[in-house]
C-alpha cells in the first residue's frame, strides 16, 4: 500500500474538494440528435459522453441466429478526450472490452422478449475522459434508450467507488483518484430491484471492506438514478407541452 | 461565386424549451421501472409489465386508460403500425412474389405481388410472367405510398396499394420525421392551397410533390413515373419551403397535420426559403404556428 497517494485530506475532503459520499455534478440532455431514434448527452464532472441509439430495426441476416434480439454496442473515445492527444482506433482492446461490458449491462435492462428478430445499435462516444468512463457511458446509453422509446425493466445505471487509505469508501472517483493507485470498483445496477448487472474491480483491498465499498457504489447508483429520472421527466414535460399533449389525447 | 455563411454564436443559440410555456394541467409522466398501480382488476397493455403484483411502466411516457386496459405511450419511438394506416415506404429488395420495403418500423414490411394493381384490369390473374416483371414495376430504391393491410405475428407489416390513391411516387421530395409527430387523421393526402400536395405517412415519412392536374389524377395507383416532365421553378420553391416548414415544426416538436403545415407555410412567407434553416427562424415559425393553433383550439 506504500507509495499510494492519500485520497482523503485530514479535513475529510477529497482531492477535488468533494466529501467521500459526494457525486460529481451531473448534467444530462435527451434527444440531442435528429437522425438516430434516440440520443443523449451526459456530463459527470468533467467526463462528457454522447450516446446514440438506432433501432430496434430488422436484424442483419448474417448475424441473426434464431429469434433473439441483437444488442450491438460501439464504444469509442475521441482523440482529444484525454490530456494527451492520441489516435484511438475503434477496434482496440480497451474499447472492445468496454463494448462487451456495455452489452452485458444493457441486456439486463432491455426487455428483449418484445423484440424478436430485431437489432438495436448503441453508439457511445467519450468526448472528455475524466474517470469513470464506463459508468458515464452506460448512464448515457440508458438515457438514449429511454429517448428511443425502447422497453426497459428499469433504469440501468453505473457508479464507481474506491477506498481511501484510512478505509473510508469514496463514491464516483475522478481520473486523478483513479491513477493515484487506489482500488476502483465499478458497478452497473438495476437500483430498484437492487440487482447488480455488472461488476468490475481493479487493484485489491481487504475482503472485509468489500461490502461497504459495494454498498457505497450502490448508493451512488440510486442517487444517479434519481437524477436521471428527474431529467427524463423534465424532458418529457418540455416536448409534450410544446404540442399541447396532442399526441397523447 | 460568393456564398453567405451563417455562423451562430453559442450565446445566441435558441432554447427550444421556451416553446413549452406554462401550463396549469400537466399529465403525470412515468419512467421505466415506476409502479403505476396494483395489478388487481386491471389489464396490462403496451409499455407496461407486471412485477410483484404491480403494473410497472417499461417506457417513459404518459399513462393511457381504456376501461381496464392500462398502457404507457412513449412520446417517441419507432413506427408501430396499425391496420389502415397510410405509409410512405421505400423498396429495399425484390423477392419471390413480394417486395421487401422499409417503413421505419421495427421489422421490414412486405408488399405482396397480389396486393398491387397490375396494369390491365383489376382482377387479372398473376402469372409467372408477372413475377419476372416485378423489377420492372418496382425496383430497389423506389418510393411508394401504401396502406397497412395486415400485421403478422411477429410485427411485420403487410402493405397494399390496390387503390388509385396509392402506388409508385414520381417527382417530389421525401422528409423524414419522428413517427409520433404525425397526427392520425382520416385524411393523409392533402392538396395544400399553396400549390403542392403532401402525403403525411403515419410512419413519419412525408412526401411533398407538385399538385397534379385533374386529367392526370386517374393515372396514379400504377407504376407510371413521369421523370421527363419539368417542374417549374416556382413550384420547386414552394416544395422547398414546405420541406423547411415541416422540419421547423418537427424541430419544435409540434404535431404535423394539414392545418399546422398550412399555418407554418403562411408564417414562413416573410422569409426566404433558405432562411428557414436558421435556428431562430425555425423557432419563430414554431412559436407563431403554435400560437395560431392554440387560438383555434380556444374558439372551438
Amino acid at each position: 500500500m506504500s507509495g499510494r497517494l492519500e485520497l482523503l485530506s485530514e479535513q475529510g475532503l477529497r482531492l477535488d474538494g468533494r466529501r467521500p459520499h459526494e457525486l460529481r455534478h451531473i448534467k444530462c440532455k435527451l434527444g440531442v440528435f435528429e437522425q438516430p431514434d434516440g440520443s443523449a448527452y451526459m456530463e459527470q464532472g468533467n467526463t462528457k459522453v454522447l450516446a446514440a441509439v438506432y433501432g430496434p430495426h430488422q436484424a442483419k441476416a448474417k448475424k441473426a441466429e434464431g429469434n433473439e434480439l441483437i444488442i450491438n454496442c460501439q464504444y469509442s473515445q475521441a482523440t482529444f478526450s484525454t490530456s494527451e492527444r492520441k489516435n484511438r482506433p475503434r477496434g482496440d482492446r480497451k474499447s472492445q472490452e468496454f463494448k462487451m461490458y456495455l452489452q452485458q449491462a444493457l441486456s439486463a435492462a432491455i426487455k428483449s422478449e418484445l423484440y424478436p428478430r430485431s437489432q438495436i445499435d448503441i453508439y457511445v462516444e467519450v468526448l472528455q475522459a475524466d474517470g469513470a468512463n464506463y459508468a458515464v457511458s452506460l448512464n448515457a446509453a440508458t438515457l438514449a434508450l429511454i429517448d428511443a422509446g425502447i422497453c426497459l425493466n428499469e433504469f440501468v445505471v453505473a457508479c464507481t467507488a474506491s477506498l481511501s487509505k484510512s478505509n473510508i469508501p469514496l463514491t464516483d472517483i475522478s481520473h486523478v483518484e483513479e491513477v493515484s493507485g487506489g482500488p476502483k470498483l465499478t458497478i452497473a445496477a438495476l437500483p430498484t430491484a437492487e440487482k447488480i448487472a455488472f461488476m468490475e474491480m481493479s487493484e485489491r483491498f481487504h475482503i472485509d471492506q468489500l461490502e461497504t465499498v459495494i454498498e457505497t457504489a450502490m448508493a451512488g447508483c440510486r442517487e444517479i438514478r434519481d437524477i436521471l429520472e428527474a431529467a427524463v421527466k423534465e424532458h418529457l414535460i418540455h416536448i409534450g407541452s410544446a404540442a399541447d399533449w396532442a399526441r397523447v389525447c | 461565386m460568393s456564398t453567405n455563411a451563417m455562423i451562430e454564436l453559442a450565446l445566441d443559440r435558441v432554447d427550444w424549451n421556451d416553446l413549452a410555456g406554462n401550463q396549469e394541467q400537466l399529465p403525470r409522466v412515468f419512467t421505466p421501472g415506476e409502479v403505476l398501480m396494483p395489478e388487481s382488476g386491471f389489464m396490462r397493455g403496451h409499455g407496461t409489465f407486471v412485477e410483484e403484483e404491480n403494473i410497472v411502466a417499461s417506457v417513459a411516457g404518459v399513462i393511457e386508460k381504456v376501461n381496464k386496459l392500462i398502457s404507457v405511450r412513449p412520446l417517441k419511438s419507432r413506427y408501430v403500425g396499425e391496420i389502415g394506416d397510410v405509409v410512405v415506404a421505400r423498396v429495399l429488395e425484390v423477392g419471390q412474389k413480394r417486395w421487401r420495403v422499409d417503413t421505419n418500423s421495427r421489422l421490414d414490411s412486405t408488399l405482396l405481388l397480389s396486393s398491387v394493381n397490375l396494369p390491365g384490369g383489376e382482377l387479372r390473374r398473376r402469372s409467372a410472367e408477372d413475377e419476372q416483371m416485378m423489377r420492372h414495376y418496382l425496383d430497389e430504391g423506389d418510393l411508394i405510398s401504401a396502406e397497412v393491410q395486415n400485421i403478422f405475428e411477429e410485427g411485420t407489416l403487410s402493405l397494399y396499394t390496390r387503390s388509385l390513391k396509392y402506388g409508385k411516387l414520381s417527382q417530389g421530395m421525401l422528409v423524414k420525421v419522428f413517427p409520433a409527430l404525425v397526427k392520425r387523421r382520416k385524411m393523409h393526402f392533402h392538396n395544400l392551397p399553396c400549390g403542392a400536395s403532401v402525403i403525411l405517412g403515419n410512419n413519419g415519412y412525408i412526401w411533398i410533390a407538385p399538385t397534379k392536374g385533374e386529367e392526370q389524377e386517374g393515372g396514379e395507383g400504377g407504376f407510371v413515373q413521369n421523370l421527363n416532365e419539368v417542374v417549374p421553378r416556382s413550384e420547386r420553391e414552394v416544395i422547398a419551403r414546405l420541406r423547411n416548414c415541416i422540419l421547423a415544426l418537427a424541430k419544435c416538436k409540434l404535431m404535423l397535420y394539414d392545418t399546422s403545415i398550412q399555418y407554418a407555410y403562411e408564417e414562413s412567407l416573410k422569409y426566404e426559403p433558405r432562411e428557414l434553416l436558421q435556428q431562430h427562424v425555425m423557432f419563430d415559425i414554431g412559436q407563431q404556428t403554435q400560437a395560431r393553433l392554440r387560438d383555434v383550439d380556444l374558439v372551438d
